[in-house]
């Protein structure tokens, strides 16, 4: 049906111009540059830390409290109260997010006024810098009404609330990416709107509040300033005891070492660094993991 | 379950369909807002009159009906979506709403269980009653009508668990005692669904076919002994063979539940259904202004082989819709 005017198909459907073959490839040049950056400064960064960290780790490294002398100095006790920490943080922010994001997503009457001020404070509270909460922990925790003193108790309290906008946030995320179709079901089938959340729409969205779960508290034990200010000690030569216990912690550790003019503590600092990122990665696998495996096809 | 039986009973009574001094209540429920109120003046809220008298159209002479529902209007904000519908729903037969989308036919099948109540913005108006008590009283708990009346929703929404704990939800949530696995076993088999799933009870229900998801939401509802069925465009989402199964399926329940089943397709109304309401959309001045509007309504047969309104007679023989 070809007619002898009509262009030959090969013409037509054959090669683009030069100039715009050019453009495309200039374009994703560009874009895999300004991806390398950030990829490239990571890298120099690991390697670094690991050329100064990795000589220095050892069983008697993990083992050994802070000490004078580098080649005796350890981070059990920075260990040790980073896990305290994990632990008071997970026992807070469990209970109010979850709480917090059930009574936002579902009970909370976006038409009130004070329902949406608490909606935009918690949003403004998540991007509040960590040092602001510090502040506040050592006002009214350490010191003030709790009085706590500086125990893991107020540390783990101060960390809690650094992340638990974070934690509301991404639990009301999850508890909305369960259809209502199911909530639906739930209710008529005569179940009450407690029923329905509880029975239905929270067990549907526990991978998804975990998740958040995890990955705060990730962030949780990474954070530093909020401890330097409600005065964690940076020395500790033992393991806490108990929440009312005086502690340490990884990243207290670090910054207390990397401010030591002894170029040997610095290497103890980078080797800190790995322990940590170590504990940080296996956090984050665990969340990753976990959201992959449950994830829900609805 | 015993107390509210009483506290239904005692309540029987308080409105009598029977009677003739009976008025709907014309008041809104809630108070109106100004502003939001319908911007349809009141002479327009009623359809006009039909050419033929009302009772030729609206043949609604039941005795006993489960549902009554007298100048029933829902309103979403300030849009109505069903404007004055009056019916009566027999007991322990099929009624099918039909007419095209938009035309209300899901949002009056809300509320006979309620469903609206969900929708912060739904306003209703008007009578519905459930044997003979009125659904919207102030002695009515939303949670103790759905628990008598079933749903069954357009697509099917199993839970995320096996097909065992789906049916044994609802029974569990009303705290029904017996045998779980009897009262599992017995509602499967209502809906001819246990001899393909007895031996995968502990399956997640999302491995099974959109089918026999939508029996095991009706296995779902029944498991409860709901005195009524209301289903939602329930084959919508279904290939024809499920579709076919699914009908079969109302055929056998209306032995011992009422339906009331909405749907787009007319094939399937005939079929199954014993009596039909036809609903219109109004398309108003507006895009937002659709307003639905019951204007036929009675036994099937006549519904397709001698509709008294030209617009219902249009819709059936496919001229439009």
């Amino acid at each position: 049906m070809t007619t002898a005017q009509a262009k030959p198909v090969i013409e037509v459907l054959g090669v683009p111009p030069a100039g715009q073959r050019l453009r495309d490839s200039l374009f994703v040049l560009i874009l895999v540059a300004l991806t390398s950056v950030a990829l490239i400064v990571l890298a120099v960064l690991l390697i670094d830390t690991g050329i100064d960290g990795i000589p220095q780790l050892s069983w008697s490294f993990l083992t050994s409290f802070p000490s004078a002398f580098p080649e005796k100095a350890g981070i059990e006790s920075a260990i040790t109260g980073t896990l305290w920490l994990m632990a008071v943080v997970s026992f807070v922010i469990v209970p109010l997010g979850v709480a917090s994001a059930i009574y936002l997503e579902e009970y909370a009457d976006r038409n009130r006024w004070w329902n949406r001020l608490i909606e935009v404070n918690i949003q403004n509270l998540a991007a509040v810098p960590s040092i602001v909460y510090g502040i506040l922990g050592l006002a009214y925790i350490v010191r003030g009404p709790l009085s706590l003193g500086r125990t893991v108790l107020a540390g783990g309290l101060t960390l809690a609330l650094v992340v638990l906008p974070v934690v509301i946030i991404t639990g009301r995320e999850a508890l909305r990416a369960v259809p209502p179709s199911i909530k639906e079901g739930a209710l008529a089938l005569g179940a009450t709107r407690w029923q329905a959340i509880w029975r239905q729409t929270l067990p549907g969205s526990i991978p998804g509040i975990a998740t958040g779960v995890i990955l705060s508290i990730s962030r949780a034990i990474g954070e530093t300033a909020p401890l330097i200010l409600v005065g964690a000690a940076t020395f500790v030569a033992f393991n806490p005891t108990g929440l009312d216990s005086p502690f340490t912690a990884l990243p207290l550790q670090i910054f207390s070492w990397v401010s030591q003019p002894n170029d040997q503590f610095r290497m103890l600092a980078a080797a800190a660094i790995i322990v940590l990122l170590v504990i940080l990665i296996i956090l984050n696998a665990a969340a990753i993991r976990l959201r992959n495996r449950y994830q829900q096809r609805w | 379950m015993a107390d509210d039986e009483q506290r239904i009973g005692a309540i029987v009574g308080e409105v009598s369909d029977a009677d003739p001094a009976f008025n709907p209540r014309s008041e809104p429920r809630l108070p109106a807002i100004p502003g939001q109120v319908p911007s349809v003046a009141a002479g327009q809220l009623h359809a006009p009159v039909p050419a033929v008298g009302h009772h030729d159209v609206i043949d609604d002479a039941i005795e006993n009906p489960v549902f009554v529902t007298k100048g029933l209007s829902v309103s979403y904000g300030s849009s109505p979506a069903i404007v004055d519908v009056s019916l009566r729903v027999p007991e322990k037969q099929i009624t099918a709403l039909i007419g095209p989308s938009g035309c209300g036919k899901s949002t009056i099948i809300r509320c006979f269980n309620r469903m609206n109540d969900l929708i912060p913005a739904a306003r209703v108006e008007g009578l519905v009653s459930y044997h003979g008590v009125d659904l919207y009283g102030d002695q009515i708990d939303s949670v103790q009508v759905r628990k008598r009346i079933g749903m069954v929703f357009q697509k099917p929404n199993p839970f995320p668990k096996s097909i065992y704990d789906n049916v044994a939800f609802g029974p569990k949530v009303l705290g029904m005692k017996g045998s779980m696995d009897q009262i599992v076993e017995q509602a499967l088999r209502r809906a001819s669904l246990w001899d393909e799933v007895k031996d995968r009870l502990k399956d997640n229900a999302f491995g099974m076919s959109g089918g026999q998801q939508q029996r095991l939401c009706i296995a779902r509802a029944l498991a409860t002994n709901p005195d009524v069925l209301l289903m939602d465009e329930p084959c919508s989402a279904l290939d024809p063979i499920s579709t076919g199964r699914i009908e079969d399926l109302m055929h056998e329940l209306k032995e011992t539940v009422s339906i009331v089943i909405v749907t787009h397709n007319m094939q399937q109304a005939a079929r199954v259904s014993d009596r039909t309401a036809f609903f219109i959309v109004d398309m108003g001045s507006s895009d937002e202004a659709r307003i639905g509007r019951l204007v036929e309504y009675g036994p099937t047969d006549r519904i397709f082989t001698n509709p008294h309104d030209t617009r219902t007679e249009e819709y059936v023989s496919g001229k439009f819709g």
